[in-house]
């Protein structure tokens, strides 16, 4: 954030204090939580005891790096998080929990980034990325040699894909606030661009200078531990699995990737995260016309214009009519009526309509099981 | 572009985190009216006040707890020279860049028409700045003001006091002796580099070079953790972690809570 502060990277993905609602902050602070959590547990059972001084000591390491000037071509210096090469020594759990306690330490100790918004940049640069970071190294790597360029390219592409994805998240957490949170005069109440600014004016910056640092630094190190220090590619202590295994729900090809339960939810979660999204989209959704769309002009101009410009039938067909009366569904356009907001509307109904589902799916494996089990034992 | 400027800049960030520390050390232990509070009521009262910003929906409310924050500094002994160059400035310079467009581009009633540009400025989007930059402001403010006036383990042991994992806070107390001593060895590293570059760096000389020395921090910081590790066993850890926190509360304390309390609420209250 200029000259003053120590730690200077990327400053616009560290977002401060107030950028962010309440509720937001208190979200990601629920997401990161549940990431600490998880993260924490899986490397207690991998390393024990050693779990405390490598992930200290990892995230100091994180903590200086941020602070380095990559040099980018062109002339200019650029600042890296460090995430690519931490998901690739420590593998993703170690990554999260390094990552989040050296942006802990710049908060905490040294007042850079907010503390309201530390849950956010946590689960923006530490989870986000570590895991991105993680599976773009591991299926481009794949089973090559350790000391092959394919895995020096592998972590620079990992490290610039994953700098993005963070940018991403990022961008859209602060472009869904004056959509969601704006007085009755409709001034934004926190940061004030909406989706299609915000977007745009992060990714321009990542998708050069600082995805380009994140892939200098993390290629750099690959090729520099290959010669020096292999043992570091192969993962410390059993952090990382060998070269070669299968990681359940990586692509590799020539192996069938084996769908992983909790990598299903993640992408539930994010899923019904960018919901709201979908308000954003322009024109209908196709074929999803209501009797009433059907007769209104305007949403007859937009369904003509979705249908390659052929127009719809100029009166309701009479199979639409008789079945559009038979069902009221529960939410009515997505949003129970009590609610204005229609992205919070949105939001609910896909947590609802998930909640419905699983529970469904939950009591139909239960009548499975005991239907199973009624059979063996006739 | 100088030759060297990517070796000197982080040089010069290197020594900038460090005299940053200390000078919070250095007002950490100053004799303020502030550092007299327990640590718990310091950090549970200043964050609470940085909640209430980030409730507050009306700039009146927000301006007076940023009253509220530069009384603090004062009863904590932090200058407000300091205060002015390190956050006040800093905030200025970034987000009110970042501000400046949301004048013009968020719709609303014109407040402002330059004809001959074709710019106006929306009454909504000099409201959603100012409110932006002073909610900034306010926050950084208070964090800097909790930052100056306690020291990094009674941070730790405030937030043990409030039930953070051990294993945790211990992770944080290590990360932050081990940055320091990173920072340095990096720093040498940089140092002796400079000292021995003659003539002009190519590009891809210089990233290799950045890249190299990240690759040798790292080496070294693994070697550390092991060494770290052996010198814990060999004292007796098992993996339990326990932490003294011995930390009594005096009546001042509790009036400094109360108040502290009552500001943020009283705030959000008006600012809802």
């Amino acid at each position: 954030m200029g000259e003053e502060n120590p730690v200077e990277i990327d400053e616009i993905m560290h977002i401060p204090d107030g950028y962010l609602s309440p509720s937001t902050c208190a979200t990601l602070y629920l997401f990161a939580a549940s990431g600490w959590y998880a993260s924490l547990k899986r490397i207690k059972q991998l390393l024990a005891t050693r779990a405390i001084p490598l992930i200290s000591v990892f995230a100091a390491f994180s903590f200086v790096v941020m602070m380095f000037n990559v040099p980018l071509p062109g002339g200019t210096t650029g600042h890296a998080v460090g995430v690519g090469v931490a998901a690739i020594v420590l593998g993703p759990w170690g990554s999260i929990l390094a990552i989040s306690i050296a942006l802990a330490i710049q908060a905490l100790f040294f007042g850079d980034g907010g503390i309201t918004t530390l849950g956010a940049n946590c689960f923006n640069m530490a989870i986000v990325g570590s895991f991105t970071a993680y599976v773009v190294y591991r299926t481009i790597a794949a089973n090559s040699n350790l000391r092959s360029r394919q895995r020096v390219l592998a972590a620079a592409v990992a490290g610039y894909v994953a700098i993005n994805a963070s940018a991403l998240v990022t961008a859209v957490e602060l472009g869904i606030q004056p959509m969601l949170f704006h007085d009755a005069s409709g001034t934004p109440l926190y940061a004030p661009y909406p989706l299609h600014v915000a977007i745009p004016a992060m990714m321009i910056g990542h998708l050069t200078f600082a995805g380009l640092a994140e892939a200098v630094i993390s290629a750099g190190m690959v090729s520099y531990l290959q010669r020096a220090d292999l043992g570091l590619l192969r993962g410390v202590s059993g952090l990382v699995p060998p070269p070669g295994t299968i990681i359940p729900g990586t692509i590799i090809p020539g192996a069938s990737p084996e769908p992983s339960r909790g990598r299903l939810w993640w992408a539930v979660a994010l899923l019904m995260l960018f919901t709201p999204l979908g308000i954003l989209a322009a024109g209908t959704a196709w074929g999803e016309w209501s009797s009433a769309d059907l007769m209104n002009p305007h949403t007859r101009e937009q369904i003509a214009a979705a249908s390659g410009n052929h127009a719809p039938p100029s009166s309701v067909p009479v199979g639409i009519e008789k079945l559009s009366n038979l069902w009221t569904a529960p939410f009515p356009g997505y949003a129970p009526r009590f609610i204005r907001n229609p992205a919070f509307g949105y939001l609910l109904s896909a947590m609802f309509g998930v909640g419905f589902l699983v529970l469904a799916s939950l009591l139909a494996r239960a009548l499975g099981r005991k239907w199973q089990r009624g059979s063996l034992r006739s | 572009m100088n030759r060297h400027s990517f070796l000197e800049s982080t040089i010069q960030g290197f020594t900038r985190a460090v005299s940053k520390a200390l000078q919070s050390e250095h007002a950490a232990s100053q004799p303020g009216l502030l550092q007299q509070l327990d640590p718990r009521v310091r950090v549970i009262g200043i964050l609470t006040l940085v909640v209430s910003v980030v409730i507050c929906r009306r700039l009146e409310a927000i301006a007076a707890i940023l009253l509220v924050a530069i009384a603090i500094a004062f009863a904590a002994r932090v200058s407000l020279a300091s205060l002015a160059k390190r956050v006040w400035l800093v905030v200025l310079g970034f987000t009110a860049v970042i501000a400046l467009p949301a004048l013009f581009i968020t719709p609303g009633e014109p407040l402002f028409t330059a004809p001959a540009l074709h710019l106006s400025i929306s009454v909504q989007g000099m409201r959603t700045a100012v409110l932006l930059v002073l909610r900034v402001e306010t926050a950084a403010t208070l964090t800097t003001v909790l930052v100056l006036s306690t020291s990094w383990t009674q941070i730790l042991k405030a937030l043990r006091s409030l039930h953070l994992p051990a294993e945790i806070v211990t992770m944080l107390a290590m990360t932050h002796r081990y940055v320091f001593l990173l920072i340095e060895t990096a720093n040498q590293m940089f140092e002796s580099r400079r000292s021995r570059t003659v003539g002009v760096l190519s590009g891809s000389e210089r990233r290799k070079t950045t890249a190299r020395t990240a690759g040798v921090l790292l080496s070294k910081s693994i070697e550390l953790s092991q060494e770290v590790y052996l010198a814990m066993l060999s004292r007796g850890f098992r993996g339990d972690v326990r932490l003294l926190t011995d930390f009594r509360l005096k009546p001042r304390d509790y009036v400094g809570l109360t108040a502290f309390l009552f500001t943020g609420c009283l705030a959000v209250w008006m600012g809802r």
